[in-house]
Order: structure tokens, then C-alpha cells, then sequence
């Protein structure tokens, strides 16, 4: 492992690599402040991962906040053009109360946002950017997708009413099958709707594959045109590894109110959590009085820590122990020398604690001995 | 290691039964049944590790991704929403969460209602969606006492016989959901080893037809 290797953590390199991805794609980079007026937040809670915002008053008593989120800003300060398309990206700070610890964190996010007129093209080219993101990660990654528009009708043509919707979906996305088919009875649904319905959430596997059998299940129960959509899409990514990680599941839901059509969450072997989530947020736009449709993810950089773990088993590779009084030009020339044969070197008089070394050696009288 | 499909066990006793139910699906590990004071067992021949948690940690041990799955009571899951994939209802353990008072005590919708629970977050919603206007005093145990004190109007609380309540004169005024274990897994575990999941799912759930 080259120096370089270890002292550029993995969340620099891939936040690079990212970058130089979405821009080659021709995303240009979107700057913004800190904070954010509160309001917008309070507004939209449900869309926040944690309704829990850092706010301050200032100086004009407005009430701010340290922003909790990122695509509710770039989609208000942003101008509404349904008929054209503006390709952003951002490697920004969200502040969030991450859940069961009582203190807010720091967490550097990096994602992109497409808004305006999003055609097959668009949810293709940011499939495909989300796939490629997660392989900047990893080898052994999964990025489950699903369309939450689709469920939504499905839910709907099988009869669940619109007061039990949401708990339909909870239980989807916990693939809790034993409480919906319970659910589906409780409202009198017949046996035969509830063994289809829950044939086809339970459908899950290449998009390629599982797509076409989801469609010809679901027909008659509901409009099939967004399957045959989403088909369409992961078709145009061609024969790529970007498609090779793709796994069509329910599973992955969002809410309702926000998001509308594709959806879908990335995983890395090792973490516990996905690390990407993204999705069509045409609600959020409308709520928001956008006339723009619009997809993005974003890429929770704050877990890659996890990955680095163990990667560096030294902090230096020589601990320089020297006596007092030496000649400070000549153990400094000594130190340059070590150094230019690719060490990291700490030069020190006493045995330092707490740091982890390769080996220890000893300057005296212009020389060096290997003490361990 | 990546290989391993690491098992939180609950403590005690629904611990034990459910462990004989993995054993039967193909995933035994006899070092279990040893007596001795590990925590942790495994066995690398079936691949799999299993270890002993408290009950209600098992939820955070698998949303943490330090079990690929575990056996959690449903009170746990409705109390602390982990975010998991809840696969089966394992109809073992079974009890209800339930509001319980003084046998004679009758409530007045024109005060504010009195909840003493280890459970907050199941009686406030479960209060929230009748209305209701509550102060939750949150307790660690020995909740039965609450209403005998004059501490709480209500508890909110598991109730398994009934046996503790009738005994404190306390009696059951309503019962807010039916509690049973269930096998829950960490959503990103599940995505590299659903072949193993899968297969522990299919096997627990034949058993279960089977003793039906």
C-alpha cells in the first residue's frame, strides 16, 4: 500500500471519484449555504430522514436552521422549468440527529438531483450514475430498486382503503407478509386477491427477469404501464456491471406524499444500513409548487468510515528514538533519509505511548540500530 | 467470516425453544448446549453463529448489522422501530400489550390520563390515535404498582396470564395489540445472504405448518 493509499481515506477518494463521475455526465456542481430558513423544514418533516434541526435565531430574528437535508434546498432555490432539464450535484455538510443518540452529527452527503422534463433517458442516466456509485465503493454492492407509484396502485386495486395504505406499505417495505396478509383480511379482501398480491410483492430478483412476471400477475388488478417502464429503462442500461448489481425488490419504499415512481436503495457488503437512496420525487416538486418533475439520490458518506476500519494497522512505520544532545542537522538529515525511502518516521526521545509503529529504532553517534 | 450467518438469541427461555427450531432447520451448533458461561457459539461447518443478548437488545444487534438476524418480541419492534425486515411470526412467546388499572377504577375523559409504561412510544401512539389526552411517566419496572401508588391512572404494559395483575387487584381495561416473537434480519445482510435466510425462513415456516 502506497503512502498515498494511506493517508487518503476512502471517504476522500470516493467523494472525488464521485465528483469527476457525475461531472463527466454533465451535472455541474451546486454551491450553497449553510443554512436555511426553518420554515422550509417544518414544512416538509416527513420528507427528513430525522425531523430534528440545529436552529438559531438571526441576526433579523428570522428562525434558521443548519441544513438537515439537501434536495429540499437545491429544489427551492432552484428555477422551475418543466420543459427543460437542469443536471445538479453537491458534496455538502447535513446536520442530523442520527437515531438513538441523543447528539446531533455532522454528515457529508454527496448526490445529484435532475429536475425539468424527465424522460426514460434521464431515469436511465441516473440509475446508471447511482449503480456506478456504489461500485466506486465497493465490488460487493446490491442496489435494490422498486416503483413506489406502482405499489401504490396495486395496493390500491386489491382493495386496501386509502386509511390503511400507509401501514400496507410499512409492512411491505418490512417484508412483514404474515401482518399484511392480516391487514388484507381484516378489510374482507378474498383469499384468492391476497394469495396474488402476495405473490407479486414477494416477486423479487434480476429486473430483467422478475419485471415481465410482475406485469402479466398484476394485470387486471391495475395499470401495468410503469412496470413496462422501469423495464424499458433497465433495458437501456445495456449489458453493463451497472445492471449486474440491479435486484428488483418491493421492499424498498419512501413516502407517498414525496416520492412517486422509481425508487431505490444501494447496499455494500459490510455495512449495516444502505448507503445510497434515491429516487422521482415529482410529489415533493408539486408540493412545492414545481411544475418540474425530478429524480436524485444521495450517498451517505459518513458510513464509509466503516469500511476504512483496520486498513492502516501502523500510525508510523519507525519510531526514531534518539539520545538528548544529539547534533539536531545530523539526526535531521538521518530522519530525510528514512523518509525518502518511504517510511513514515516519528522522532522521539522516549518510547511514545499509544502509537502503533512498525519498528522502533535508535539514533546514536550518526548511527541507526533496530531496537525492535 | 462473511460467510457466517450470525443468530441474536434472546436470553432465557424463548431463547432456547427458538434455538431448537433453527437447530431443526439446519443450522445446529451443539456447543449451545453445553453449560458454560460463552456467549458466543459457532459452528463452522454449517456456518453459522449464534449468541446470547438481552431480549430487547436483539433489535439493535440486527438494525446494527452485528446479527444477520434474531428473534425479537413484537413489543420490542413496535416500541423501538428498528428499521429490519420482520420475516416471520413465529407464534412462540405469545402475549398481549394491554392497558390495565384498579379493578374498579373508571376513566374521566375530562382529565388528563395518567400512563405509567416501560413502553412510551406504544402508548403514546396507541393514545394519539384515540385522542386521547395522556402523561406518560416512563418506568424501568414494577409497573403493577404505579396505580396502587397513586402514580399513574393506567399502565400500559404485557400481560401474559393475568396472574400479577389479579393478584394487585389490577384488571385489564383494553388490550392494545397481540405480542408474539418474530424473526427479524438487517436489511443489508439480507441482500448478501438471502440464500441462507431464505432457506431458514422456508424450513421454521414448514415446522410451524407442520405442528399445526
Amino acid at each position: 500500500m502506497s503512502l498515498q493509499d494511506l493517508l487518503i481515506s476512502t471517504h476522500e477518494k470516493v467523494s472525488f471519484s464521485l465528483r469527476d463521475l457525475y461531472s463527466r455526465y454533465g451535472y455541474t456542481q451546486y454551491k450553497m449555504s449553510k443554512f436555511e430558513e426553518y420554515d422550509l423544514y417544518a414544512r416538509n418533516k416527513d420528507f427528513l430522514i430525522s425531523d430534528k434541526v440545529i436552529t438559531f435565531t438571526d441576526l433579523s430574528g428570522k428562525l434558521m436552521a443548519l441544513k438537515p437535508d439537501v434536495t429540499l434546498s437545491i429544489v427551492k432555490n432552484s428555477m422551475d422549468e418543466p420543459d427543460a432539464l437542469q443536471k445538479l450535484y453537491y458534496a455538502e455538510n447535513v446536520y442530523r440527529a442520527q437515531k438513538g443518540a441523543h447528539a446531533y452529527k455532522e454528515i457529508m452527503q454527496v448526490g445529484l438531483e435532475c429536475m425539468g422534463k424527465v424522460d426514460d433517458y434521464c431515469l436511465c442516466e441516473v440509475l446508471t450514475l447511482a449503480t456506478k456509485s456504489l461500485l466506486t465503493i465497493s465490488d460487493n454492492v446490491v442496489m435494490n430498486i422498486s416503483h413506489l407509484g406502482f405499489l401504490s396502485d396495486l395496493i390500491d386495486g386489491i382493495g386496501i382503503s386509502v386509511q390503511n395504505k400507509t401501514k400496507a406499505i410499512q409492512f411491505v417495505g418490512q417484508k412483514n407478509y404474515h401482518e399484511l396478509s392480516l391487514l388484507c383480511r381484516e378489510m374482507q379482501i378474498d383469499e384468492e386477491k391476497i394469495a396474488k398480491f402476495l405473490q407479486i410483492i414477494n416477486t423479487t430478483g434480476s429486473p430483467e427477469t422478475v419485471l415481465p412476471v410482475i406485469s402479466r400477475l398484476a394485470a387486471g388488478i391495475t395499470d401495468i404501464a410503469p412496470v413496462e417502464r422501469l423495464l424499458r429503462v433497465v433495458q437501456a442500461i445495456g449489458d453493463t456491471d451497472a445492471k449486474k448489481i440491479l435486484h428488483f425488490d418491493f421492499s424498498v419504499v419512501d413516502d407517498l406524499h414525496y416520492y412517486n415512481g422509481l425508487v431505490f436503495k444501494g447496499f455494500v457488503q459490510g455495512l449495516p444500513q444502505s448507503i445510497l437512496s434515491g429516487g422521482q420525487y415529482d410529489k415533493l416538486m408539486s408540493k412545492m409548487n414545481r411544475r418540474s418533475c425530478a429524480i436524485g439520490f444521495a450517498v451517505y458518506m459518513d458510513m464509509l468510515e466503516r469500511l476504512d476500519v483496520g486498513k492502516e494497522s501502523y500510525d508510523v512505520d519507525i519510531v526514531l528514538i534518539y539520545e538528548d544532545g544529539v547534533e539536531a542537522s545530523e539526526l535531521r538529515s538521518c530522519v530525510d533519509s528514512l523518509i525518502a525511502q518511504g517510511n513514515r518516521v516519528m522522532a522521539q526521545q522516549k518510547v511514545p505511548q499509544n502509537v502503533r509503529y512498525r519498528q522502533m529504532m535508535k539514533y546514536a553517534c550518526g548511527e541507526v540500530s533496530i531496537l525492535e | 467470516m462473511n460467510n457466517m450467518l450470525n443468530v441474536a438469541l434472546p436470553k432465557g427461555r424463548l431463547g432456547e425453544k427458538v434455538y431448537a427450531m433453527f437447530e431443526k432447520a439446519g443450522f445446529p451448533c451443539p456447543s449451545i448446549l453445553e453449560n458454560s458461561r460463552k456467549l458466543i457459539f459457532e459452528n463452522q461447518e454449517t456456518c453459522v453463529r449464534y449468541f446470547w443478548v438481552k431480549p430487547s437488545d436483539v433489535a439493535i444487534y440486527v438494525e446494527r448489522g452485528a446479527a444477520d438476524v434474531g428473534v425479537a418480541g413484537k413489543d420490542i419492534l413496535l416500541e423501538y422501530e428498528p428499521d429490519v425486515y420482520e420475516l416471520l411470526d413465529l407464534d412462540i412467546g405469545k402475549c398481549r400489550m394491554a392497558v390495565a388499572a384498579m379493578a374498579d377504577f373508571r376513566d374521566d375523559p375530562q382529565r388528563t390520563l395518567r400512563v405509567a409504561t416501560k413502553f412510551s412510544n406504544i402508548a403514546a401512539k396507541y393514545y394519539l390515535s384515540k385522542g386521547r389526552d395522556i402523561d406518560i411517566i416512563h418506568l424501568n419496572g414494577s409497573i403493577e404498582i404505579a396505580p396502587i401508588l397513586g402514580l399513574s391512572d393506567v399502565i400500559v404494559d404485557i400481560v401474559e396470564t393475568g396472574t400479577t395483575l389479579k393478584e394487585n387487584n389490577l384488571a385489564v381495561k383494553e388490550t392494545i395489540v397481540p405480542i408474539s416473537a418474530r424473526l427479524i434480519a438487517n436489511k443489508s445482510s439480507y441482500n448478501f445472504k438471502s440464500d441462507k435466510i431464505d432457506m431458514l425462513v422456508r424450513e421454521i415456516t414448514a415446522q410451524m405448518e407442520a405442528s399445526k
